[in-house]
């Protein structure tokens, strides 16, 4: 069934597309992340700011991702831009939810204690609460980046210049190629798993004094769907 | 030409209300298609969730499954069913299988950990007192656990509806019918007009889905609990 001639000719087309796939990824990522923390200060400083702001994120989180390249591509065209917005859009939900919980785990104890040895608001947020909100921000960076990484396949309905590993789903789609179908597939979910794997790595050498993440924070962002 | 006339003259003329590319058709393509989906996966997910909360046997396993199929890109899931179904059967096995199973295979995921960790997060006092009183595991299942647990477990219910109209729309991209198709077509032919039509089209169909969900979620979870929820909301 698979074509392995077809395989070992393409490893040079597969690292490209993967470096490819990670870029997209990471441009998302980067720009996402700070919206939504400059997006959840604000929310943590004036609560009443905080439930249309996850409003918004949640109704742009149920659209469907197809919807929104579909709704770019008229107005910015087959363009870089147009692959970004919605990536970026789409990590809101999760990022603002999880940064914003981080925050307001953090015991109002501990902020009169700060206050108590003097600390200004711009010091005691820098160096008192966001250490204790990284375990939460980083469970929401791992998740907000596998979905990305997921996502990103979705960007070659964009044409051949984008897609990663997509590209090899569409274009072994088009010619009814189930060898380079099963590549990309396959290697967009290895991408996913390694990715998340070492954002664990990552969130345990970051947080060493939490247990791995909890069933309840997994819990929490189901409930709110996935695109 | 500008977005918004074009949709409009798409949406206004009357060739794309009939046949087998008419909204009406589409539109119920992807209705079916996701209802069907919906309870295939309910059956598949519910009793499961329910069950691992209940007896608390198997939950890591069953979490860990979970946030492996929320790692799986949902194209990737498609691609790989794609080949296998077209050796099963050559003529749907390109169209309309990769889809359902992908979607299948997204939709059970929330439900089953939202049913376990509803039941799970059951107070385990009240469940020792319905087992003192001589209720039955099955009655206190049902009639102890479930409706407490309700606004969890039908809040995965919910989101995992949302997931199979996603799924159900990216579908299109492999041959699947449905108002994707619209999507999918504008794109490829350049088309304005329809690619904001099915864009509207999806939107209003999502958004109507989230509305029936929410109004059914009032209608089930008795009145306490609800207020309970609304107050833990607005506390956080």
């Amino acid at each position: 069934m698979l074509d392995w001639g077809w395989l070992s000719s393409h490893l040079g087309a597969f690292a490209d597309r993967t470096v490819q796939h990670i870029y997209l990824a990471a441009i998302a990522l980067l720009v996402g992340f700070l919206i939504a923390f400059a997006l959840a200060l604000w929310a943590v400083r004036r609560p009443r700011v905080y439930p249309p702001i996850n409003g918004l994120a949640g109704i742009t989180y149920t659209l469907p991702s197809l919807v929104l390249f579909a709704a770019l591509i008229p107005i910015t065209g087959l363009s870089l831009l147009t692959a970004e917005v919605p990536l970026v859009l789409y990590t809101q939900v999760i990022l603002i939810r999880n940064i914003v919980a981080g925050f307001q785990a953090v015991p109002q104890d501990v902020l009169e204690a700060a206050d108590g040895m003097g600390y200004r608001r711009d010091q005691r947020l820098r160096r008192v609460e966001l250490p204790l909100a990284v375990p939460l921000i980083v469970a929401g960076v791992r998740i907000a980046s596998v979905s990305t990484i997921g996502l990103v396949t979705i960007t070659g309905t964009l044409g051949d210049r984008f897609g990663g590993l997509g590209f090899f789903i569409f274009e072994g789609y088009t010619r009814s190629f189930a060898t380079e179908i099963l590549a990309g597939a396959v290697l967009s979910i290895v991408l996913a798993l390694v990715v998340d794997t070492l954002l664990v790595a990552v969130q345990r050498r970051l947080t060493p004094w939490t247990r791995p993440p909890t069933l309840t924070t997994s819990v929490r962002v189901m409930e709110s769907g996935t695109p | 030409m500008n977005i918004v006339s074009a949709t409009v003259t798409w949406f206004a003329d009357p060739a794309n209300w009939s046949g087998p590319n008419g909204i009406p058709t589409r539109l119920l393509e992807h209705v079916e298609i996701s209802a069907v989906t919906l309870v295939i996966a309910l059956l598949l997910a519910l009793p499961l969730g329910l069950w691992i909360g209940h007896t608390d046997r198997g939950a890591r396993l069953a979490v860990a499954v979970a946030n492996l199929g929320r790692a799986v890109p949902t194209l990737a899931v498609m691609g790989i069913v794609a080949p296998f179904t077209t050796l099963i059967d050559p003529g749907l096995g390109f169209i309309v299988y990769p889809t359902v199973v992908a979607m299948v295979l997204l939709a059970v995921p929330p439900i089953m950990v939202n049913a376990y960790a509803g039941i799970h997060d059951v107070d385990r006092d009240l469940v020792e007192a319905a087992r003192g009183i001589g209720y039955r595991e099955r009655q206190i299942l049902l009639g102890i656990e479930l409706p407490i647990a309700l606004p969890v477990v039908s809040g995965g219910i919910r989101s995992a509806s949302v997931q199979v109209i996603a799924t159900a729309t990216l579908g299109a991209l492999f041959g699947f019918g449905g108002l994707g198709r619209f999507l999918k077509d504008g794109i490829d032919s350049n088309l304005t007009g329809e690619t904001w039509g099915g864009v509207v089209l999806v939107a209003l169909l999502v958004l109507t889905s989230e509305g029936l969900f929410a109004l059914l979620q009032r209608r089930l979870i008795s009145r306490g609990l609800r207020l309970q929820v609304a107050a833990a909301a607005a506390a956080q």
